[in-house]
């Protein structure tokens, strides 16, 4: 195959090209500037857009003798991602801006502009396997990051290849020091990564402005605080409160939702946090559904860990989904992910939370 | 391998490695009082006078510097520097179509040191005219510290009438320095003749050694140093000289000059041919620059290696890679730090609009080239500019 390789400059995009370059591809490497202004995307601060992890990416191509060029996604991202970050937020929503970039970005505007300048497919170092057309987690449970390809199409997945889907992230590292890779030792990295110093409330603020709102207590209604903005929270979040009445029970307290509309956030105890059913957006599914049909199946709820065995209901544009163990911060526009199979590390289907309560409730499916 | 990529680096003559390479076997400081540094002291000036020769100045007018970026930005900072202090004067006269290497020295000043720019305004060619000079001197003459205008743009190949712009300058009095990187052993570079007042040069654009380059600075014309030091080079510049470097500069220089006469025609008609052959094949290519037979002031009107065109519906990126990988190596013009290509800022002052500017790639040929890097690049550039086109529809800034 003719590939082209996303090297992010790190150390698993650059084991995912090496092991492409050695089973004999043709392999191109690619780094993805995708920070909007030259300034962020300045040295030391973190994440995947700094000129350090382009110069990291380049290292790795020339060890591996292939060529490398950077590709300006810097606009495509801007509107996809970045804006869709803040508009999500300011609705009251928590995105998942990798699955976004995933969707719109990498297996996108990247794949579509690899296939038309004549390569067969986009190589990443994503932590995931897919075996005979199936998308599994990696043996690496701990690291697997098929939660952020599971909203990806068929068409989608048929184009992309995970070499590392069977290697933990140890061997990776290892792989990488045999290689005489300099990332073999590379950290992780973590953040959102144009949020460079990791304040994502401050991002918003910059992006949002402040306007300051009531915190109500959601059993007895009274305002227990003031805030500088809904759109700074999120669903489940008991830190940066700044309560000045205590909780009746001296119990903890959380944001069990955002009032957009009236600037609101609503807190409450841990148990009130709790969920057990979740209605989302329009699902795309990688095995075959009947709408209507009911099954049971795992479902994933955050990017790590939020994992219940469930019954989905599927139907066109929605699912309901019964948790058969209540989780507590299940947050608007994070993705449902359902896996399946006798170890339930395939994944079936994905869809965008929309919504979140107690029990359900009789609403018309959407 | 095809390369098309002179105006980058050229490749370096063998007789200027030979030459560097005897000189890495002396030790010597060209400071040095004893008998070795005598002797590298001589090597320095005797290339000092070859290269004065060459360019049609005298041997005090050159300033041996790290290459083009330091010798733009010692002119264009040491000298405002050095008129502020003397004149007060603060406004700098600069074409919009400078390398980086001028443009953002003076963008810096304008930022920092209280500068005031004049942008001149440039034709579609990116020519700067005598009037357009003139109007602006004429805003505030006593004002102006410095007048920069390229002898030949890098990215276009659009050759100014330099000495019809120093005439103008002499009149007022004021300097005016030409970045000539792109000139000197490729264009008729007389110093003398041209009346400039400071003249930036480098060795690696026409066969010499890389990290060497002189500033010609008229000896009445002072300049404020960028770095302080032992002041070896007339107080201007200070650093220990690299004998090898010069020597190997001289010996480029000289050659590049001597051999221009026989390489400069010859170089044209394969440009030419590159140029009409591209058109033939895909008729909506645009040549961006100055006309292939234009003359200016008697001479080319056009660096004669050059072949600057844009590509509609393409993206330079896109073509670059396509061609990389055929084993055609050109530019997209101007990269910036991160390897992220910008709109070229000298199409963009031609008004050229931005996906014209995106879609343009750099062809530069030179002592190197042959038909068959002209053949080589006529036979993929349909395919390429195809695949291009479909890309572009998917493209990055869509």
């Amino acid at each position: 195959m003719n590939v082209i390789a996303a090297m992010s400059g790190g150390v698993d995009s650059a084991v995912a090209a090496a092991l492409m370059v050695e089973a004999g591809h043709q392999v191109t490497g690619i780094h993805l500037a995708l920070a909007s202004t030259p300034d962020a995307s300045r040295t030391g601060s973190r994440g995947c857009c700094t000129v350090e992890d382009a110069n990291d990416a380049r290292r790795v191509a020339d060890v591996l003798e292939i060529p490398f060029y950077i590709w300006d996604f810097a606009e495509r991202f801007r509107a996809e991602v970045v804006d869709d970050f803040v508009a999500e937020y300011a609705a009251g929503r928590t995105p998942n801006p990798c699955v976004r970039c995933n969707e719109q970005i990498k297996f996108a505007a990247v794949l579509d502009r690899a296939l038309a300048l004549g390569f067969d497919a986009v190589v990443t170092g994503h932590h995931a396997r897919r075996d005979d057309g199936v998308l599994r987690r990696s043996v690496d449970e701990g690291k697997d990051q098929s939660y952020v390809l599971a909203t990806l199409t068929e068409r989608q997945l048929g184009l992309a290849v995970f070499p590392l889907g069977a290697m933990t992230k140890d061997e990776v590292r290892q792989e990488a020091a045999r290689r005489g890779l300099l990332v073999a030792d590379k950290p992780d990295s973590h953040d959102i990564c144009f949020i460079a110093d990791g304040d994502t409330r401050g991002f918003l603020g910059r992006h949002l402005g402040t306007v300051t709102g009531d915190i109500v207590d959601d059993e007895t209604g009274t305002v227990v605080g003031q805030h500088d903005g809904a759109h700074g929270f999120t669903v489940g979040q008991r830190r940066g409160l700044g309560l000045g009445v205590p909780a009746a029970d001296g119990k903890p307290r959380y944001v069990l939702s955002l009032s957009v509309a009236d600037n609101t956030v609503r807190v409450g105890s841990g148990e009130a946090l709790e969920v057990g059913f979740i209605r989302t957006g329009e699902p795309v599914w990688h095995t075959q559904v009947t709408t209507g049909d009911s099954f049971e199946c795992t479902v994933q709820l955050r990017a790590h860990g939020m994992i219940s065995p469930a019954t989905v209901t599927p139907y066109a544009t929605s699912t309901e989904v019964e948790l058969h163990r209540r989780q507590r911060g299940i947050a608007a526009g994070q993705t449902a992910v359902f896996y399946g199979g006798p170890e339930a590390d395939v994944v079936l289907g994905a869809a965008r939370i929309e919504s979140a309560d107690r029990q359900l409730t009789d609403v018309s499916p959407g | 391998m095809t390369y098309l990529d002179h105006a980058a680096t050229t490749p370096m003559l063998p007789s200027v490695g030979s030459a560097m390479a005897e000189q890495f076997a002396a030790v010597g400081n060209a400071s040095s009082l004893h008998a070795s540094g005598r002797a590298a002291r001589r090597v320095v000036e005797e290339s000092r006078e070859a290269i004065a020769t060459a360019l049609g100045a005298r041997p005090s007018e050159l300033i041996f510097t790290s290459g083009g970026t330091e010798s733009d930005n010692l002119a264009v900072k040491g000298i405002f520097w050095s008129r502020r202090e003397s004149d007060n004067r603060r406004r700098l006269i600069v074409s919009p179509t400078e390398h980086h290497a001028v443009l953002d020295a003076v963008e810096w000043l304008h930022k920092h040191e209280g500068a005031q720019v004049c942008w001149l305004p440039t034709d579609s060619h990116g020519r700067i005219s005598v009037e357009a000079l003139r109007n602006c001197i004429d805003e505030d003459p006593d004002d102006v510290a410095l007048v920069s205008i390229m002898w030949a743009n890098n990215e276009v190949g659009t050759v100014n009438d330099i000495a019809g712009l120093a005439h103008v300058c002499q009149r007022y009095g004021i300097p005016l320095h030409t970045d000539a990187v792109q000139a000197v052993g490729v264009l008729p570079v007389d110093v003398a003749a041209s009346g400039v007042d400071a003249l930036t040069m480098t060795g690696h654009k026409l066969g010499g050694p890389y990290g060497a380059g002189v500033l010609m600075l008229r000896t009445e014309v002072s300049a404020t140093p960028l770095a302080h030091g032992g002041g070896q080079e007339r107080d201007v510049r200070s650093g220990t000289l690299d004998t090898p470097a010069v020597r190997g500069l001289a010996v480029g220089v000289d050659a590049a000059v001597r051999g221009r006469l026989e390489r400069a025609p010859r170089i044209a008609t394969l440009r030419n041919r590159l140029v009409r052959g591209i058109q033939a094949e895909i008729p909506d290519a645009v040549l961006n620059g100055s006309p292939l037979e234009s003359i200016v002031a008697g001479g080319p009107g056009r660096l004669p290696g050059n072949a600057h065109l844009s590509f509609p519906g393409c993206e330079g990126d896109a073509l670059l890679m396509l061609l990389d990988a055929r084993g055609i190596e050109c530019s997209t013009g101007s990269a910036c730090s991160a390897g992220v290509s910008q709109p070229s800022h000298v199409l963009l002052a031609m008004d050229a609009d931005v996906e014209r500017a995106r879609g343009s790639l750099r062809f530069s040929l030179g002592h190197t080239s042959t038909d068959a890097d002209v053949d080589h690049l006529l036979e993929v550039i349909p395919a390429v500019v195809e695949r291009a086109r479909r890309a572009g529809l998917s493209g990055a800034s869509r």
